[in-house]
């Protein structure tokens, strides 16, 4: 692995989670857990493995990215602006009046390919890109990436088993794993495990890796698709990640900070950006 | 000699061979091959056809998804789960995304009349013209069906389309005549009142005009196919020159043809109405005609019911 890339993402996902913290602050309302979550899985798909090219946003040959858990929406539109598919500044007017930065994934907003907001929608248009790229024998790839408490919809099987019967090697899902949902932990609410023994049974060539580590992210992301077979990531994550006090606590799935924590969550930002600077 | 031929057949004939020069047009269907009549299309064009199993939440999702790729899909199953089932799919996937999605209900209304309420789909006129953008045609034999198959295939606009199951009598002679995209057909002329229908009952509305002619009283009858965008300006021409409206459809009392009607007429020129459909209560089972029949869906019934509606007007 590349030692570089693995400290320029490190710095990346340092410095978005800054920055959403900031919009999330800045407009009073956000989904800041899922979004802490899921930072790292986004970062290594948006600057390294995802092929788009921010001035040409409809290139038809582009790789696919649908944010199936559309909450998380901050952490995309961070790495959107910062990529340049839109101007930074419009951050500010997130969740504003006449802002096109709504609180879900909005075709509005140049890079994004689906509104979603409602759960357990996005593997099946994932599975109808990644299907309709292979009837016209294109080389295009298709990533989404659902949340854990997601998997209780049903519609996510029906699509993971639709996706293994048309021998989807193209597409790769992805679980933010955080093991939180809005009501506690996803094993009290409904549970869930084995999600690997559940996948695998479905037909998908499932991994489980650290979804904060980015070595073992860039790694799952490499990995050549196993013939006829989609490819299931369960990332390993915690929600929050990043500020101390948010870690692991399920009140922050939508949880605002205030004031002093804002500056808390600042300064915890700055150690982690000079640190992984240091590092570099 | 009449006719042997269902909507829904004149559907899949008409699709297949357009689809036959237009590579982009894709079938998706959720094991429904055979009520849709969809065999020969997967046989002849494989590559554009797509069986998700019995999932229809998935089928409208992947339908949304192949439609991001350009593709035109038409998505065929039985009209009570598609626009039951897989709601929130049409929804968020194909409204709220803005793909143009064809979601084709087949064997609408009562055409399952035997099989109970959950094969009934009399709610959906009403949930569908409810969301931003949706077209909502209902065909009424099989040249208008061959014709709105054609402008789906032409126009990509999300839409739901209702057909029946079983063959239905002739209203037109040819494909051409029978449809214009949001313009409704006076299929009978008359000044008298009007009967605005859609779908398979503008045949039972035909026959109670003609029952109505024997007695003298000239109504007309608007083949109102596309319920939404409606077609406003016939609407209010009836109400004006004819001065009551009687409205007949295969679905729900509520929200359908006759709520979009009275919507209109009820804000801008108010006259007498009367709503026939299926009553706010589960349908008694029974072949197709056994329901409409029992809800006084047919020609005499209707043309009692109009009777009725011309002397309140006089009273």
């Amino acid at each position: 692995m590349n030692r570089d890339t693995v400290a320029f993402l490190r710095l990346k996902s340092a410095l978005v989670r800054k920055e959403l913290l900031g919009m999330i602050h800045h407009a009073k309302t956000g989904h800041t857990g899922g979004s802490l979550s899921s930072v790292d899985i986004l970062t290594v798909l948006y600057y390294h493995v995802l092929r788009i090219d921010p001035k040409h946003p409809k290139e038809p040959d582009r790789d696919r990215f649908v944010l199936s858990k559309g909450h998380s929406v901050e952490g995309l539109y961070t790495i959107l602006a910062d990529r340049g598919f839109f101007p930074k500044e419009e951050l500010a007017s997130f969740s504003s009046y006449g802002s096109r930065l709504i609180g879900h994934p909005s075709v509005k907003v140049p890079g994004v390919e689906l509104n979603t907001g409602a759960l357990g929608h996005g593997l099946s248009c994932s599975v109808g890109m990644a299907l309709a790229a292979k009837r016209d024998h294109s080389d295009v790839r298709v990533y989404c990436l659902m949340g854990d408490g997601e998997q209780a919809e049903g519609s996510v099987w029906e699509a993971a088993m639709a996706a293994a019967n048309f021998d989807l090697d193209n597409l790769t899902a992805i679980i933010d794993r955080n093991r939180l949902q809005i009501s506690g932990e996803t094993e009290r609410v409904m549970r869930l495990e084995s999600l690997e023994e559940k996948w695998s049974a479905f037909g998908w060539d499932t991994l489980i890796v650290d979804g904060h580590d980015m070595a073992a992210l860039l790694h799952a992301f490499a990995l050549d698709p196993k013939p006829h077979k989609p490819r299931m990531i369960i990332a390993q994550t915690v929600k929050g990640k990043g500020v101390s006090y948010m870690q692991d606590m399920a009140k922050w799935h939508h949880g605002v900070p205030s004031e002093e924590q804002y500056l808390q969550a600042m300064q915890e930002m700055d150690i982690l950006i000079k640190e992984v600077t240091i590092h570099e | 000699m009449s006719n042997t031929i269902p909507n829904r057949k004149a559907f899949t004939r008409t699709l297949t061979v357009l689809a036959q020069k237009d590579p982009s047009i894709f079938v998706v269907t959720s094991d429904a091959r055979g009520s849709v009549t969809l065999d020969e299309f997967a046989q002849l064009l494989p590559n554009q056809f797509v069986e998700v199993g019995i999932a229809e939440q998935n089928e409208v999702g992947i339908a949304a998804g192949m439609a991001t790729f350009g593709k035109k899909v038409f998505v065929c199953a039985p009209a009570c789960f598609l626009s039951t089932r897989s709601l929130e799919q049409v929804k968020v996937d194909v409204i709220y995304s803005g793909n143009p999605v064809r979601v084709i209900g087949i064997s609408g209304g009562v055409s399952y009349g035997a099989l109970g309420f959950s094969h009934q789909s009399l709610h959906d006129f009403a949930v569908m013209r409810t969301f931003p953008n949706m077209v909502v045609i209902a065909p009424s034999d099989r040249f208008q069906t061959e014709a709105v198959t054609r402008w789906l295939a032409e126009h990509d606009v999300p839409a739901y389309v209702r057909m029946g199951r079983s063959a239905v009598p002739d209203i037109y002679t040819t494909a051409d005549e029978s449809f214009r995209f949001g313009k409704a057909n006076m299929v009978r002329p008359g000044s008298d009142g009007t009967i605005i229908t859609t779908g398979e009952m503008v045949a039972h509305a035909v026959d109670a005009a003609m029952l109505l002619a024997g007695q003298g009283i000239q109504v007309r009858v608007l083949d109102m196919h596309t319920i939404k965008p409606i077609d406003r300006e016939a609407i209010l021409l009836a109400a004006k020159e004819t001065g009551v409206i009687l409205t007949l459809e295969e679905h729900s009392i509520f929200g359908g043809l006759g709520a979009a009607v009275a919507e209109i007429t009820g804000q801008d020129y108010p006259v007498p109405l009367d709503i026939v459909g299926i009553a706010d209560e589960i349908p008694v089972e029974g072949s197709a005609y056994d329901v409409l029949h029992h809800y006084g869906m047919t020609g005499p019934s209707v043309a009692q019911r109009m009777m009725k509606l011309l002397r309140k007007r006089h009273s």
